[in-house]
C-alpha cells in the first residue's frame, strides 16, 4: 500500500474503517499498522502519547482479523484501534497519570473500560498525555511534558485530556477515551476540532479509573465524528457492578439517535440558550460560530428558548472546592509503601514511614497536584469545612436545580463549550484562577452528572482556531446528545464541503522532536 | 480561624497556614515552594469564597449526582489479585508482604 493510500486510511473515520473491515477492503493489521506509522511520524512535535504499544496492537488485529476472516467479529468496531487516556488501567501496560509518582507502574488490573475494549476486539495502540491525575485544562501539568495542539503547535490542545484529543485530530487514532471531571473531554475536543462526549454520571464504569474526584469523574469517547463517539460509547457504557456508582438500566440507543440526527430534521425540538454561558469575556470568534450553529439548529426545525441558569455563576467556585475536598482525599493512597514513587529524605537511611511519606509526595507531585491538595485540605479542616465545602454541596443542589427547571422548558441545553480557542503554551500556567475559568461552561454538567457533548462549531475569524458548541442533556437522556450534535454536524459538513480537520495545517512527517 | 471567611470577602492564606496544612497532608514542600503557594491560594480562595452565603440552611447538600444508596451484591467468593499480583507494584517486598520503612519511633 503506497504512502497516499495510507494517509487515507488514517483519515478515515472509525465507522468508515469497520465497514471496510466487515467488506474485507482492508485488515486490522494494516491500519493499526497505518496508525503506528503515522504516530511515529507525527508524535515528536504532538506528542500525544506517553506510551505507544505497538507489538500489542499488533497482535490484538492480528487476533481481529482472524476473527473476521471466520465470520465472527466481537463487536462491529473489532479490529479498529483506540487509544487510552493514561488515566485508566491497563494490564501490561505502564499507567502513569502524566505523574512521577507512577513512572514505571504496571497495574495487575484492566479497568472496566479497557476490559470492554479488549472483548470488543480493538487494538490498543498506547496511553495518551494528560495534566498530572487530570488536573488542568492544557495538558502543560503533565510530569512527561505537554501535548501540542496540532493546529498550532505553540498552543495548548486543552485538558485534561489533551493527549487523547490531539492523537484523534493528528489522525494517529481513529478513536480514543477520555475522561471529564470538569470538562477534560469536551475542552480539548472544542480546541481541537474533534468530537468529545461527557456521559451522564454513573453511564460508563470508572472501576479502575485512577480517581481525581469521584463524585464528578466519568469516562467517555474522544472521536473525530459524533457517529464514532455513539459506537464507541455503546461500547464501553453500561452497568458495572464493580462500580457502585454505576447505573443499573440499559443505555439509550445511542447510535441511532446519531443516524437520525444525521438526517437533518430536529422538528418539535426545543433548544435552551444558556443565558449565563455566554457574553462579555467571552471571545468574539467562539460566540460568532456559537449563533451560526443555533440559526444551524433553527434551520433544521429547533425551536430555541432563552433560559436562565441563575447558580451557574456559582459553579466555577463550588468546583474548586468540591473538586480538590475529593481530590486530597484520593491522593493520599499514594504515600510510598505499597505502589508508587518510594524517596528517602536526604542522607537518612534511617527515615521513618512518615519521613519517607512526605519525601516522596514532595519528590512526586507537580505544582499543580500540591496545590489542590492544600486547598483541599483547607477546604475540610475543622472551622472551614461548613463555610466553604459545605455551602459547595449546597450550592450544587442549587444548580442541580436550575438545571431540573431548564429541562422543563427546553429538551437540550446549549452553549459554546470553551469561551476562548486554545491559548498559547505557558500564558497561563503562572495564574491557576485564568486557567480554571476555561472550564466555565463545562463545570456545571458535571456537578448535576449530566451528559454533554462538544462537537466542532468552526474556526474563529481572529485567529482561525477551532471553536466548540455543546449541547447539554438531562441525565439518562445522552441520545439527545447524539442526535443534536449529528444534526449540527451534518449541517455543518454541508457548509464547509468536508470535514473541519481538513483545513488543519499539515503536520511534518519527519517524526523529529520538536 | 473566623466564623465566616466569605463575608468579609477578604481571605488570606498566610505562609504559615499552607506549612500547616502541607503537614497535614503529609507533603514536604521546600521554602521556595512555600513563598509561591501562598499568594497563589490566596488567589484562588478569594475567588471561591464568594459562594459563601449562596444557599441558605434550608438547602439540603448534594454529595453526589446519582442518589444511590446502599448498593450490595451476594456475598460470594470471587476471583482476585493474586498476592504476586498485588505486590507486583511494590517499592519494596519481603516475602509476601509489603516491606515499608520503621513506623515507630525507634530503630526497628
Amino acid at each position: 500500500m503506497s504512502a497516499a493510500d495510507t494517509d487515507g486510511l488514517v483519515r478515515r473515520s472509525a465507522a468508515d474503517l469497520a465497514d471496510a473491515l466487515a467488506a474485507g477492503e482492508t485488515t486490522s493489521v494494516e491500519l493499526t499498522q497505518a496508525h503506528l506509522d503515522r504516530i511515529a511520524a507525527v508524535d515528536g512535535a504532538v506528542h500525544a502519547f506517553l506510551h505507544v504499544d505497538a507489538a500489542g496492537a499488533l497482535e490484538q488485529a492480528a487476533a481481529a482479523d482472524e476473527r473476521r476472516r471466520t465470520g465472527s467479529p466481537a463487536s462491529a468496531l473489532d479490529g479498529v484501534p483506540v487509544a487510552v487516556k493514561d488515566v485508566l488501567t491497563t494490564e501490561g501496560l505502564p499507567t502513569t497519570c502524566g505523574s512521577r509518582v507512577l513512572e514505571g507502574w504496571i497495574p495487575p488490573y484492566d479497568a472496566t473500560v479497557v476490559r470492554k475494549l479488549r472483548e470488543a476486539g480493538l487494538p490498543i495502540l498506547g496511553k495518551t498525555n494528560m495534566d498530572e491525575f487530570a488536573m488542568g485544562s492544557s495538558t502543560e501539568h503533565s510530569a512527561y511534558g505537554p501535548t501540542h495542539n496540532p493546529w498550532d503547535l505553540d498552543r495548548i490542545p486543552g485538558g485534561s485530556g489533551g493527549g487523547s484529543a490531539a492523537a484523534v485530530a493528528a489522525f494517529e487514532a481513529p478513536l480514543a477515551i477520555g475522561t471529564d471531571t470538569g470538562g477534560s473531554i469536551r475542552q480539548p475536543g472544542a480546541v481541537t476540532g474533534t468530537v468529545g462526549m461527557k456521559p451522564t454520571y454513573g453511564g460508563v464504569s470508572r472501576y479502575g479509573l485512577v480517581a481525581l474526584a469521584n463524585s464528578l469523574d466519568q469516562a467517555g469517547p474522544v472521536t473525530r465524528t459524533v457517529l464514532d463517539s455513539a459506537l464507541l460509547h455503546e461500547l464501553i457504557g453500561g452497568h458495572d457492578r464493580r462500580d457502585s456508582t454505576s447505573i443499573d438500566q440499559p443505555l439509550p440507543n445511542l447510535v441511532d439517535a446519531a443516524r437520525r440526527g444525521a438526517a437533518g430534521d430536529l422538528s418539535g425540538l426545543r433548544v435552551g440558550v444558556v443565558t449565563e454561558l455566554a457574553g462579555d469575556g467571552w471571545q468574539r470568534g467562539v460566540m460568532a460560530r456559537f449563533q451560526e450553529s443555533v440559526e444551524l439548529l433553527v434551520a433544521a426545525g429547533a425551536e430555541v428558548v432563552e433560559v436562565s441558569c441563575p447558580s451557574f455563576v456559582h459553579a466555577l467556585a463550588t468546583y474548586y472546592l468540591i473538586l480538590p475536598a475529593e481530590a486530597s482525599s484520593n491522593l493520599a493512597k499514594f504515600d510510598a509503601m505499597r505502589y508508587g514513587l518510594r524517596v528517602w529524605p536526604e542522607g537518612r537511611p534511617d527515615a521513618s514511614a512518615e519521613e519517607v511519606m512526605r519525601a516522596s509526595r514532595d519528590a512526586g507531585f507537580g505544582d499543580e497536584v500540591k496545590r489542590r491538595i492544600i486547598l483541599g485540605t483547607y477546604a475540610l479542616s475543622s472551622g472551614y469545612y461548613d463555610a466553604y465545602y459545605g455551602q459547595a454541596q449546597k450550592v450544587r443542589t442549587l444548580i442541580a436545580r436550575d438545571f431540573d427547571a431548564a429541562f422543563a422548558r427546553a429538551d437540550v441545553l446549549v452553549s459554546p463549550t470553551a469561551p476562548t480557542t486554545a491559548f498559547r503554551l505557558g500564558e497561563k500556567l503562572d495564574d491557576p484562577m485564568a486557567m480554571y475559568l476555561n472550564d466555565l461552561a463545562t463545570i456545571p454538567a458535571n456537578l448535576a452528572g449530566v451528559p454533554g457533548i462538544s462537537v466542532p462549531s468552526g474556526l474563529a475569524d481572529e485567529d482561525g482556531l477551532p471553536t466548540g458548541f455543546q449541547v447539554l442533556a438531562p441525565a439518562l437522556a445522552d441520545d439527545r446528545c447524539y442526535r443534536v450534535g449529528a444534526a449540527l454536524e451534518a449541517a455543518l459538513l454541508q457548509r464547509w464541503g468536508g470535514p473541519l480537520l481538513d483545513r488543519a495545517p499539515e503536520l511534518s512527517t519527519n517524526g523529529a522532536t520538536r | 480561624m473566623p466564623e465566616n471567611p466569605g463575608a468579609s470577602g477578604r481571605v488570606e492564606i498566610t505562609r504559615a497556614e499552607v506549612a500547616h496544612l502541607a503537614d497535614l497532608a503529609r507533603i514536604d514542600l521546600s521554602e521556595a515552594e512555600l513563598d509561591h503557594l501562598a499568594p497563589q491560594l490566596t488567589v484562588i480562595l478569594e475567588s471561591v469564597a464568594s459562594i459563601s452565603g449562596v444557599a441558605g440552611d434550608d438547602v439540603p447538600p448534594t454529595s453526589h449526582a446519582l442518589p444511590l444508596t446502599n448498593v450490595f451484591r451476594e456475598d460470594v467468593v470471587e476471583p482476585c489479585l493474586t498476592p504476586e499480583q498485588a505486590l507486583s507494584g511494590a517499592p519494596a517486598v519481603d516475602e509476601q508482604r509489603f516491606s515499608v520503612p520503621r513506623i515507630l519511633g525507634e530503630e526497628a
